[in-house]
């Protein structure tokens, strides 16, 4: 049910993206929703599809981007397993956790895509990628961190109800 | 007798009923008749009031009720009125941009063009893409440039059946040949990641200054010759260096980029097979 689920939600998130958020940038950062979605995802207790969320969320940003075929998917996939790692280190409070993979999220993805362009012969300079790109980015990524975790705890609540033992 | 005096009786009546309609209809009676008549006015004023009041305060209810639904009748009036207003400025505004396209393209008779609107951006802030929603079903083919009335947003990258992708000229991978007016230096335009367009490899000896025009060469077979990209703001040129740069401002508003024309019998040339390979023979 959870991976039939990541579809439309993603599908839907990269509409929202690739149609109004990529139009709002800060500086030349803009927030990534797909990324958003999928650590919040991965900070779930009972969720165990978080990987199949993130191939989802990275073969649907590879159709929609020019980036280079499967650099979103790796780089989800890396923010993804940093997730899994980060969960089990700042289980106890999920909000700060959250706020962590965020960050660390961002810079993962930006690493990958600017490794990725600098392979095809594309000049990124690196100061200028971090003040204009990948710090904007994370402000926006912060901002919203919390409104995605929240709807995406809801989400998972409804798909993993909590079981009483009596 | 007693029939006598009554019939008298009826007489006087008489005479006095007619006398009194004469006094009245002669105006001397008008003193009199207001002095009795305007307590009754008075009272007649008073009860109307009353009972309009009374009324009023029965009816008073069903009154606000119809009035609250005129007014929210009204109301939804006004909104569906504003969101009209609103359709129609932007069907101007569309219509405005429509006419500035129709213009160029009659100004350039020797190219075919598809219009197309903007549809969505790339989601990576790395890229400087935008996706439009016209694709090989419309005769799209990758290497098409396209522009707008000012002058050249990019070229396809990417066609599917109903959408394409453009890279824009702002984009870090996207290099144009350039002829730069009027002293007619070659250069090349290169995108940068902050969105801004560079010059690069203008030669040394050649007289570039600002406010001179950037246009396509033609050279490299992947744009037309001709097309408009922006102006020169600025030069830089070092000795030690090969080439002159420069800064350019382009005529295109690449952030609020609405309608685009894709010019359709413009056919890319890809020269990478005749660019010499060390080791080739």
């Amino acid at each position: 049910m959870a991976i039939l689920l990541s579809l439309p939600i993603l599908g839907l998130l990269l509409l929202v993206q690739t149609t109004i958020v990529s139009r709002i940038p800060l500086l030349h950062g803009t927030a990534d929703l797909i990324l958003l979605a999928l650590m919040a995802w991965a900070l779930q207790k009972r969720n165990k599809s978080s990987w199949h969320w993130a191939i989802v969320g990275g073969a649907l940003v590879s159709i929609a981007s020019g980036l280079p075929l499967g650099i979103p998917l790796l780089g989800y996939g890396l923010a993804n397993g940093m997730a899994l790692v980060v969960r089990r280190f700042i289980w106890q409070v999920p909000i700060l956790a959250m706020f962590v993979v965020t960050i660390l999220g961002t810079i993962i993805t930006h690493i990958v895509s600017i490794v990725a362009l600098s392979l095809m012969g594309v000049t990124i300079p690196l100061s200028q990628a971090l003040i204009s790109i990948t710090l904007p980015s994370g402000v926006l990524n912060l901002l919203a961190a919390l409104p995605a975790y929240a709807i995406l705890t809801d989400i998972a609540r409804w798909l993993y109800p909590e079981t009483i033992q009596v | 007798m007693n029939t006598t005096s009554r019939n008298l009786q009826t007489i006087v009546f008489v005479l006095i009923g007619i006398g009194l309609i004469a006094l009245a209809l002669g105006g001397y009676l008008t003193p009199l008749s207001r002095i009795i008549v305007n307590p009754f006015v008075g009272a007649q004023t008073w009860i109307s009031e009353r009972y309009q009041a009374m009324v009023s305060l029965l009816t008073a209810p069903q009154d606000v009720l119809r009035l609250r639904q005129r007014n929210l009748e009204l109301e939804a009036e006004v909104s569906r009125l504003q969101a009209q207003i609103i359709e129609l400025q932007q069907r101007l505004s569309e219509t405005n941009i429509l006419s500035a396209l129709v213009d160029f393209a009659r100004a350039n008779p020797e190219n075919q063009y598809q219009a197309a609107a903007v549809i969505a951006r790339d989601p990576s802030p790395f890229l400087q893409y935008v996706i439009i929603n016209r694709g090989s079903d419309d005769g799209l083919q990758r290497g098409m440039p396209v522009v707008t009335q000012q002058g050249l947003v990019g070229r396809i990258a990417a066609v599917t059946a109903g959408a394409a992708r453009v890279q824009m000229i702002t984009d870090p991978a996207s290099s144009v040949n350039v002829r730069i007016e009027p002293s007619k230096a070659q250069a090349v335009l290169s995108g940068q990641l902050s969105g801004d367009i560079f010059l690069e490899m203008i030669p040394q000896g050649a007289s570039v200054n600002a406010g001179d025009l950037v246009l396509t060469s033609g050279l490299g077979g992947g744009y037309p010759p001709n097309i408009l990209i922006g102006q020169v703001t600025g030069i830089r040129s070092r000795d030690q260096d090969l080439f002159q740069r420069g800064t350019v401002q382009p005529v295109v508003d690449f952030s609020n980029l609405e309608i685009v024309l894709v010019i359709t019998n413009f056919k890319p040339i890809d020269i990478n097979p005749l660019i010499p390979t060390p080791g080739a023979p």
